[in-house]
């Protein structure tokens, strides 16, 4: 009996870790996919689901300027954070001057402010009545202000660039802070110049941390709305204003989620480039992860 | 191959033009009076030293010593507080490193990881503004001097350590400059691959006798095997110079002594001039003949020095030259056996073949040296 006791396998506990992964998605489904799937639904109107709606959005001129205005803004917005986020970058990392190190950090402080907080500094420094507007016309005894970006699409994509670049920088000042200072000597003593130096070496090291970097801004700033809404730019209109605009403002609730639908599967497009371009340059590498 | 041109610096010619055009006075590297410091702190100080064309200087010395200073300050990447710094006839104190037409090999290799070897070993030449066809030809040149002909298409992630050490070699040689530093480029290498690049950098430099070397380093077996000649320095000061053979033999003061080498160093007493370099000291009851090479005079404290291989067992305490001493440890270790003595109450070392019957611990045994291969270091120049 002792031996049949002693052989007798334990009774199994059931295995119950792959429950911890059931809140997550409860939350996700209450606070993401559900109010997605209702969106989804509205955009087929509101009662015989049909692709009319879309059809009638997608070909509106107002729609194709929006995507116009959106796509032009995030990819010019992105090529301004990467140029200058690239050089401010090689500036803190690589010449030295007292304060380099505090700047390096002030860069995660313009991360943590809020969007419109720069706009609204752009307002006052390059706005109509703004300070370089002000003493423009105080100078040269201007009537009108002649500084008058801002209230266009370059207004939005300063704002965008200036608010962003911190993005590109996090990355490639961590891409920097690991990179071996002895390649740019032996390239100084093989008798390359600074710039050679630059696009030959450093360019292609920095490479993944721009990529990424760069998609992380794409991706923000195809649905950038609070800039977009708080500099009310002439005729610039994108995306998520517009949706803002049909919904809100005009209660076409359907033709606000027909461009909603779009606009979504426009971020998951770039959300799903910016994840291979992270797999595909390796995020630790580029100090992502 | 003849070390005798660098690539001309216009773009997209297919010529290689003598040095002498840029560099006069050949290639010789003059330290004056030199030093480097940052802020408060001085890190190399008033460094005079000539390493004449041809010649592999080493600079030797343990960590902050000032030697990867000195090296740093000839390739431009520290600038010296005061004195100059000459490549050939050229003050190149304030020349920017790209301008000073050298070559520069480093411990950690720094090639270039997104570049295959070939691309490596071209960065210089392009740089130069070398033409294809000398980038043709040129390439496979310097790959084959380091014996890597054959991983030309590889990236640096694909070779070994020290494979990509010769390639570092082909790259820094590619440009063909007058002037070679290596700062500690064996360092990074396992023992029998370090022994192995070092019969290399030596044959490298057969190959190529007008290539002026400065190599930094914290190994003196490297120093001993390569150089002509040696520096030792030691908190930023050079403390003794010399050709390599005559330095290790006759060590001006007593680091150099100790740093080189690990030589026994036993204080004597009442110098004795012996008829020309020779003299005569005491050491304890004994006395005993050795070199006089630095012409210590009679009052002056000085110690006997003597390397751990120079001492002989002693048939009869009765030959010249010989003293006793008790032996506190024994050590095989394959080709050699190594013995501590206690000789007088200073801690000895001695090396000898390995016996059949090595002497027990505890045992006292007599040993004796040749005067003519010890030599008497002054005690106080070497000290602080």
């Amino acid at each position: 009996m002792a031996d049949t006791a002693l052989t007798a396998a334990p009774a199994q506990r059931p295995n119950i870790d792959g429950l911890w992964v059931v809140p997550p998605l409860l939350v996700l489904a209450v606070l993401f996919f559900y109010p997605l799937g209702l969106i989804v639904r509205a955009s087929f109107g509101e009662d015989a689901p049909s692709l009319a709606t879309f059809e009638q959005v997608l070909t509106s001129s107002r729609f194709l300027d929006g995507l116009y205005h959106t796509v032009v803004i995030a990819v010019s917005a992105t090529a301004g954070c990467i140029v200058l986020g690239f050089v401010l970058s090689l500036v803190i990392a690589f010449v030295p001057f007292p304060g380099a190190k505090l700047a390096g950090r002030l860069i995660d402080t313009v991360i943590a402010l809020p969007t419109f907080l720069v706009t609204l500094a752009f307002t006052f420094i390059y706005g109509s009545a703004g300070l370089l507007n002000e003493t423009l016309m105080h100078v040269f005894s201007l009537d009108l202000p002649p500084i008058d970006f801002l209230y266009s699409q370059w207004g939005v994509i300063l704002a965008e660039t200036t608010v962003y670049t911190p993005f590109v920088m996090r990355p490639l000042l961590a891409t920097f802070a690991t990179f071996d200072q002895a390649q740019i000597e032996v390239a100084s003593s093989l008798g390359a110049r600074p710039l050679r130096i630059i696009r030959q070496i450093l360019l292609p090291a920095s490479l993944p941390a721009l990529v990424a970097g760069g998609s992380l801004c794409l991706l923000l700033t195809v649905n950038e709305f609070g800039i977009v809404l708080f500099i009310g730019a002439k005729d610039v209109i994108t995306l998520p204003l517009l949706i803002y605009s049909k919904a809100i403002q005009e209660f076409d609730y359907t033709t606000a989620c027909v461009i909603a639908v779009v606009n979504v599967a426009l971020s998951l497009g770039l959300y799903s480039l910016y994840r291979l371009a992270i797999a595909h340059f390796g995020g630790r590498r580029a100090g992502l992860v | 191959m003849a070390q005798t041109a660098v690539v001309e610096r216009t773009p997209r010619t297919e010529s290689v033009v003598s040095p002498a055009a840029t560099i006069s006075g050949g290639s010789r590297i003059t330290f004056d009076n030199v030093s480097v410091a940052y802020g408060a702190l001085t890190v190399l100080e008033s460094l005079n030293l000539t390493v004449n064309p041809g010649e592999i200087v080493a600079l030797i010395g343990p960590s902050g010593s000032g030697k990867t200073t000195a090296l740093r300050a000839v390739a431009g990447f520290v600038r010296p507080s005061a004195g100059r710094i000459l490549i050939g006839d050229r003050d190149v104190t304030y020349l920017a490193p790209y301008d000073r037409q050298i070559g520069m090999v480093v411990q950690n290799y720094a090639l270039f990881p997104h570049m295959r070897v070939e691309e490596n070993v071209a960065f210089g030449l392009r740089a130069h503004g070398a033409g294809e066809e000398v980038i043709r030809n040129r390439v496979p040149e310097c790959l084959a001097i380091v014996g890597m002909s054959a991983y030309a298409k590889r990236y640096p992630r694909e070779l070994s350590g020290g494979q990509q050490q010769r390639v570092a070699i082909a790259r820094a040689l590619a440009p063909k400059p007058q002037v070679l530093l290596l700062d500690e480029p064996l360092s990074a290498l396992d023992a029998q691959i370090r022994r192995s690049m070092l019969d290399e950098l030596a044959k490298l430099h057969r190959d190529l006798p007008n290539l002026t070397v400065l190599y930094v380093t914290h190994d003196q077996s490297e120093a001993l095997t390569l150089a002509n000649h040696i520096g030792i320095m030691r908190d930023g000061r050079l403390k003794a110079f010399g050709e390599s053979q005559s330095l290790f033999r006759h060590p001006p003061n007593r680091f150099a002594a100790e740093f080189l080498g690990r030589a026994n160093l036993l204080p004597v007493t009442d110098l004795r001039p012996d008829g020309g370099q020779m003299a005569r000291v005491r050491f304890g009851q004994a006395m005993l003949s050795a070199r006089n090479h630095h012409g210590i005079p009679a009052d002056k404290e000085c110690l006997l020095c003597i390397r751990p291989h120079d001492f002989r067992f002693s048939r009869a305490a009765e030959e010249p030259n010989s003293i006793s001493g008790t032996v506190l440890s024994v050590q095989w270790q394959g080709d050699v056996q190594n013995i501590t003595l206690n000789i007088g109450g200073e801690e000895a070392r001695m090396t000898s073949a390995p016996m059949a019957n090595p002497p027990r611990i505890g045992e006292t045994i007599a040993v004796h040296f040749n005067p003519a291969e010890v030599t008497l270091v002054p005690e106080d120049a070497g000290r602080g």
